[in-house]
């Protein structure tokens, strides 16, 4: 609606939300949760304020890439489930969806997050898979950081299978406590500008009225791996470097969150 | 060779523990979920709403239109594509024709009701767990219902009927069938049967009395699950 | 013998038994079968002499000739403006009844554009739920300025009150315009803090409209939320 848009934008500029927040508050409540699906190898259920996403890791054994024969490999992939919002509708992933995947998925895999060569077996011949599917359970907003926060959970909490060292097989019904070899453990923050301010978390609505947004992911020490801009309106070169001084802050913020989850 | 101690320690006509909680989707008009052993299932009604595309509209009652998915974690063993499978094809048709025996959408001409059942985890007895949460979200979105379905797979493993079938008696290594069975709660008239495997018509028939007497338990937690949506203490909690 | 088996105000779910024989009479929400009276939805139980009914605690707005609603325009054609009103049926604005003014073709879109919000009236539904509107009397008007907050359309009685009691409450309390929609859409505009808290209230009234004592329970939340409104909310990282 117009209206909400407009008080929307109005407010920002006197650095007000609709709901009260700070621009650089997250909703709360944040809760974490891993181990939601006994079928994935590792999962994870992320909330933050409404907005709730799960993330399933699944582990194969493949044949490598030819250019990288010593190295297995991982993607990431996402869909708008339509039970999630009535905005959504059945059928393969549109631009958004696969700009929520291929966004989370720079920001692990060009970090280097996992070691992509201890998941070599066999080179030339087998190495491990990693698939991580976002899910979303309702999209109240913000599903970039949501979802990021959800595959890092999964991807710390996985334990690969166990495999039958003669035939090779993989019992997915028994895991073994091997971890995956993640290397660094980035994490996504979304900067939206709306009408000269930056802020965070936005809600959905929030979301229809922005000029601008800008994803940042960075590992723990401060190190940017992707970033994705977003919407009609230009960014400068300030403002950039505004947004990457907060996304680095609320990285660290959600990583406390996160570990204190894990414990 | 008889069955008759169940894999997991349970008597033949004990179920799983189940959990039910209803309104845990915000957007939706309704939602709920339902766990039966190891198997969730995440259902969400939106509507009445227009429904599209417009031929499917039917101008002298409202149209109730389900859809299944399994998440591609969700199974036993390797990812699965997503995509919309035959099964969950046959699934959502089952499930749709399930619950249209009671639900009433004769004040919602050309509108449809779309009702999402999603599955994180599944552990045999899915399209159960989803008709179960399907009704739940149907209520808690207050579409008009003459009454609540309440669903469970019964079936016989090994010359034993069992009622809520666990995915390692599907798969015994002996003769098995598996019933999955929905029903109302008051006329106990049956809106969903299907069967796989061999079962005789004596067995078949105790295992359908079976359900009967156990869905009454599936139906008490639909319900405390939907009351307990508003219940006075409720409001603390937030 | 005749048999109640439920209370007033007690809350059941679709298909449950309502009462025994034939003395008590099906009202809204509930249908009788052989003997007994079942609901027909989720909601509260109402017992008013005979008739037994039921309040929905959830559910679609039924549009209804004369109800005053809040709308969105999402198109135009020649004629006037195509609305959503939180239904699933086409709601038509025709120009003739937008405003008493004459206004030509070429001018509609400075009475309305897409997008806007207006509050509007209904003044006809047809048997296949197609909406007729207008905006010509007084009390309706585009909507400029404030939010509009989404709450279920059965809730609207509870924010309105016996004799406007709860909202009227509301407004004292907070010093702003509030304008309630039937299907659901509630329009506020004051100070943000003051909005905020509305829309707050608001949505607790909706969580808890089943529960009795709601006027004394917004009447505290109300005084709390004033007290600490001015203040800035205090940064938690």
């Amino acid at each position: 609606m117009i209206v909400n848009n407009e008080t929307i934008a109005h407010l920002a500029k006197d650095n007000q939300r609709l709901d009260g927040r700070s621009l650089i508050e997250y909703r709360q409540p944040i809760k974490i949760e891993t181990n939601i699906s006994w079928t994935a190898e590792g999962s994870a259920k992320v909330q933050i304020g409404e907005t709730v996403i799960m993330a399933g890791v699944k582990l194969s054994l493949e044949k490598p890439y030819n250019d990288t024969p010593d190295q297995g490999g991982i993607m990431i992939n996402a869909e708008l489930l339509p039970l999630s919002s009535p905005d959504y509708e059945s059928g393969p992933p549109g631009i958004k969806a696969i700009e929520l995947a291929r966004v989370t998925d720079r920001g692990i895999r060009e970090a280097k997050a996992i070691d992509m060569k201890k998941l070599c077996v066999t080179p030339g011949e087998k190495a491990w898979f990693v698939i991580v599917d976002i899910v979303t359970i309702n999209d109240a907003g913000n599903l970039f950081d949501a979802a990021s926060l959800a595959v890092l959970s999964a991807l710390k909490a996985a334990k690969f299978p166990v495999v039958d060292p003669e035939t090779g097989a993989i019992n997915y019904k028994k895991k073994t406590e091997e971890s995956l070899p993640l290397l660094k453990e980035p994490l996504a923050v979304t900067v939206y500008k709306i009408n000269g301010s930056l802020l965070i978390d936005p809600t959905s609505e929030e979301e229809k009225s922005y000029d601008a947004r800008l994803t940042v992911a960075s590992d723990d020490n401060g190190t940017i791996s992707a970033m994705q801009k977003g919407g009609d309106s230009p960014l400068s070169i300030d403002e950039v470097e505004k947004i990457c001084d907060i996304a680095l802050e609320k990285a660290k913020f959600l990583r406390k969150e996160l570990n204190a989850a894990l414990k | 060779m008889v069955y008759t101690k169940r894999l997991d320690g349970r008597k033949i006509d004990e179920l799983r523990p189940m959990e039910a909680k209803a309104g845990v989707i915000p957007n939706a008009d309704g939602s709920a979920m339902f766990k039966a052993g190891k198997t969730t299932a995440y259902a969400a009604v939106y509507g009445p709403r227009e429904m599209y595309p417009r031929f499917l509209q039917n101008p002298k009652i409202g149209v109730l239109r389900c859809h299944y998915g399994m998440m591609p974690f969700s199974g036993s063993g390797e990812r699965i594509r997503p995509g919309n499978s035959r099964r969950a094809q046959e699934i959502a048709m089952v499930m749709t024709k399930a619950l249209n025996n009671v639900v009433d959408l004769s004040a919602f001409p050309n509108a449809v009701v779309d009702v999402y059942v999603d599955l994180p985890q599944t552990d045999a007895g899915t399209r159960c767990a989803a008709i179960s949460a399907a009704s739940m979200a149907l209520a808690d979105a207050g579409i008009p219902m003459k009454d609540m379905i309440s669903s469970v797979a019964v079936g016989q493993v090994d010359g034993t009927v069992v009622a809520d079938l666990c995915y390692d008696e599907e798969a015994y290594d002996a003769i098995v069938s598996d019933v999955p069975v929905a029903m109302t709660h008051n006329s106990r008239e049956i809106t969903l049967l299907q069967m796989d495997g061999e079962i005789s018509k004596d067995d078949l028939i105790k295992s359908l009395r079976m359900a009967d007497s156990v869905l009454d338990k599936v139906y008490d937690l639909q319900k405390s699950a939907l009351k307990e949506r508003f219940s006075m203490d409720k409001g603390a909690e937030k | 013998m005749s048999n109640i088996l439920i209370k007033e105000k007690a809350i059941v779910i679709p298909g449950e038994t309502l009462a025994e024989g034939m003395d008590y009479l099906p009202g809204d929400n509930t249908y009788r079968e052989g003997e007994k009276i079942f609901a027909k939805l989720l909601g509260l139980v109402g017992i008013s002499g005979r008739v037994i009914r039921i309040t929905p605690l959830a559910g679609p707005y039924i549009p209804k000739v004369g109800d005053k609603i809040i709308g969105e325009v999402i198109g135009m054609t020649m004629n006037g403006f195509r609305f959503n009103t939180a239904t699933a049926y086409s709601a038509m604005l025709n120009v003739k009844d937008a405003s008493s003014r004459f206004i030509r073709n070429e001018e509609m879109s400075s009475l309305l554009s897409i997008g806007d919000s207006a509050v509007v009236k209904i003044t006809k539904v047809t048997s296949q739920n197609l909406i007729d509107l207008t905006m010509k009397e007084p009390g309706l008007h585009k909507v400029t300025g404030g939010r509009i907050v989404k709450i279920n359309s059965q809730k609207v009685p509870r924010i309105i009150g016996k004799q406007g009691s709860m909202i009227n409450l509301i407004k004292n309390k907070t010093g702003c315009n509030i304008t309630v929609g039937q299907n659901g859409y509630v329009w506020i505009k004051g100070t943000p803090d003051n909005e905020r808290i509305v829309g707050e209230a608001i949505k607790l009234i909706e969580e808890k409209s089943h529960q009795e004592g709601l006027t004394e329970k917004m009447d505290v939340f109300l005084s709390s939320k004033i007290k600490t409104a001015p203040a800035k909310v205090e940064e938690k990282q």
